[in-house]
């Protein structure tokens, strides 16, 4: 079976110009999913859900349908969609945003009526314009037409949704730090337990909070059932993914492949997928699920795109970003932009985050411009430390929320593959690609 | 007196009317209020408080956390470069430098005629076409030193005023109705929720008061 051979669930209509629009929308059977769902009873629905064994597709990759079935035994208040994308090199959700907005809507009104709430977020990153128009536009036309408001297609099940801008913080990817930003306050990730909103959620009532691409599978589960879903992929990963593929390939994109399936080598390297590293360079390393991932070298892209399977080799499919590096990359020079990044994003709340990511990219910064010393590579691996105890995978936590345990991803991973390189950059007293 | 003008406060009230809590309307209220001013003026934010039902403190104070939320004013056009990691490996820095170098500014900095202001962003999400710029948080694709040049051309020739309005108007699509679904269960769990509140905070007011 070809690479490409499996369903098209999330992007079956992005070769449409209008792909964008209800009418384009209702030409290739959308909001049949909801008219499904409205008459089958909400445990039914979630049922579905449950089988098809989609993991929530936002980064931490938790079992969607055990998240609203932590919330099924209380009554739901909330649902709060998380389209605060942010992770660097991932852009899957600002694709399916804009391109498809209806898809995403159809999923929040199912998954409202399996959760019986009457009010839907739909929190999308500020910096979104165009998909926050788009979005609008979507949900203008759905209420128009009947699928959302009052008395949803004349099933006696009413429902709002609201399309909430936010103003530019990574943070606010973090579910409890976007329900503070939805409560109109900072970004700060509230203290766990509770560990799940499901508890004590926006205005301390029960929510459920899902990314964007997990309810962008929803109509196609409801419409096609769990079990055809869960029948692709293995393991705990079912189903298709986006794959966010950037860096030094051919062709960098969005791919949607079937998960476990698929390896990180055909998406670098198939022609109809990556296409291959750029020009006559050769890989020197990838990151295999956004920035807050470890690195891999290549010799491991014959790894399977499945959850576990990246898990158990020490890193995280997380946000589905691979972004690949070729061997004229300096990788000082990316972990300090990494490490620089998690430095501007921390929330000031923890101290080891606020002041050791700081701290760090001084470090990363003189190592990079030539005012280095052999004994920083012991300081930023004790630091590191400091920030996560043992810098192993999966990280011990010093901080509210995972920022924090992020941020050694990309140094210990550039000094424990590349430490000689690091070196270089100290014995020659600046860098060598410069 | 309002600052805020009477077409941007009556649409911050229909804002307010979609939330359980008025409070939850403070960020798209200060989009509305960068709508009309470009920046958030102080007297912006002391409306919204008045209209979200906190102090102006707590405005600000949110407020300083964002990015897109401008305390002090910026350009008619600001010009986000996103230098991070896939940016970087397609030649973010480089975009960067000669921005500044024409522009005559360090990323962060207005030119003196308050048409730009330039911004290192952090990842804007369109990985696939770098290095990425926006333009008031418009998509303008990938960019090379010379696209860019073309770039604030057509800005100042005011060539691409259709797709890029001035800094401040984020979304230009309203929202056709109000709520329609049923809501007062809701109202009635956060009056009860709001009632529980006052009587725990009046219990440790009393308990102060004896200790």
């Amino acid at each position: 079976m070809a690479i490409t051979d499996a369903p098209k669930i999330l992007t079956s209509r992005l070769g449409f110009e209008d792909s964008h629009t209800l009418e384009r929308y209702l030409a290739t059977g959308g909001y049949e999913g909801l008219r499904k769902a409205l008459n089958m009873t909400p445990e039914a629905v979630a049922a579905e859900v449950d089988a098809a064994s989609l993991l929530g597709r936002g980064g931490a990759g938790f079992p969607a349908g055990r998240k609203w079935s932590m919330l099924r035994q209380n009554p739901v208040t909330y649902l709060v969609v998380n389209g605060d994308e942010s992770e660097p090199a991932t852009f899957k959700d600002h694709m399916l945003i804009e391109r498809d907005p209806h898809q995403i809507l159809e999923g929040v009104l199912i998954s409202a009526y399996a959760l019986q709430v009457s009010q839907a977020f739909v929190y999308l990153r500020g910096e979104f314009a165009l998909g926050l128009e788009r979005l609008q536009v979507a949900l203008n036309e759905a209420y128009a037409h009947g699928a959302v408001g009052a008395d949803i297609f004349g099933s006696g099940f009413s429902i709002d949704v609201v399309v909430h801008p936010g103003a530019g913080a990574y943070i606010c990817g973090e579910e409890t730090a976007l329900l503070e930003s939805l409560e109109g306050k900072r970004g700060f990730p509230r203290i766990k337990p509770p560990y799940f909103p499901a508890a004590i959620g926006l205005y301390g009532e029960p929510t459920v909070v899902n990314n964007v691409e997990t309810m962008a599978n929803i109509p196609w589960i409801v419409t096609n059932g769990g079990a055809a879903f869960a029948a692709l992929g293995a393991g705990r990963s079912t189903g298709t993914r986006l794959f966010a593929l950037a860096g030094h390939v051919r062709k960098p994109g969005n791919y949607e492949l079937e998960m476990v399936k698929t390896t990180f080598r055909d998406l670098i390297y198939a022609p109809v997928l990556g296409g291959g590293i750029r020009g006559s360079n050769t890989l020197k390393a990838f990151i295999p699920g956004g920035v807050s991932a470890p690195w891999f070298g290549p010799d491991q892209v014959d790894l399977p795109l499945g959850q576990d399977e990246v898990g158990d080799a020490g890193s995280m499919l997380g946000s589905g970003s691979v972004v690949v590096m070729d061997s004229a990359t300096c990788v000082v020079r990316a972990a300090w932009r990494i490490t620089k990044f998690f430095s501007r994003e921390s929330c000031g709340q923890c101290t080891p985050c606020r002041e050791g990511s700081g701290w760090l990219e001084r470090i990363m910064y003189r190592i990079e411009n030539g005012a280095g010393r052999e004994e920083d590579l012991d300081l930023l691996m004790d630091l590191c430390d400091n920030i996560s105890p043992g810098v192993a995978w999966p990280p011990q936590q010093t901080t509210i929320c995972v920022l924090g345990p992020s941020i050694p991803s990309s140094i210990a991973s550039g000094i424990r593959m590349f430490r000689d390189e690091f070196l270089v950059h100290v014995k020659e007293g600046g860098c060598p690609f410069d | 007196m309002s600052h805020l003008s009477a077409d941007i406060r009556q649409r911050a009230q229909e804002l307010v009317a979609l939330y359980p809590e008025p409070r939850s309307a403070l960020i798209p209220l200060c989009h509305l209020a960068q709508e009309q001013d470009g920046w958030l003026h102080p007297e912006a934010m002391a409306d919204i408080a008045e209209l979200c039902g906190v102090t102006a403190a707590e405005v600000r104070g949110t407020a300083s956390f964002y990015d897109m939320l401008h305390i002090e004013p910026v350009g008619t056009y600001v010009l986000s470069v996103c230098t991070n990691i896939a940016c970087l490996l397609g030649g973010a820095l480089e975009l960067l430098e000669h921005a500044e170098s024409v522009l005559g500014l360090r990323a962060g900095g207005t030119t003196p005629d308050g048409v730009f202001t330039l911004h290192e962003a952090e990842c804007l999400a369109d990985c696939d076409r770098t290095p990425c710029v926006q333009v008031n948080h418009r998509y303008v694709g990938a960019q090379t030193p010379e696209t860019f040049d073309a770039l604030l051309g057509d800005l100042r020739s005011g060539a691409l005023s259709e797709t890029v309005p001035a800094h401040g108007t984020l979304v230009r699509v309203r929202r056709s109705v109000g709520l329609q679904a049923d809501r007062s269960a809701i109202v009635a769990e956060r009056a009860q929720m709001a009632e529980a509140q006052a009587a725990r905070a009046a219990a440790g007011a009393s308990g102060g008061a004896n200790a």
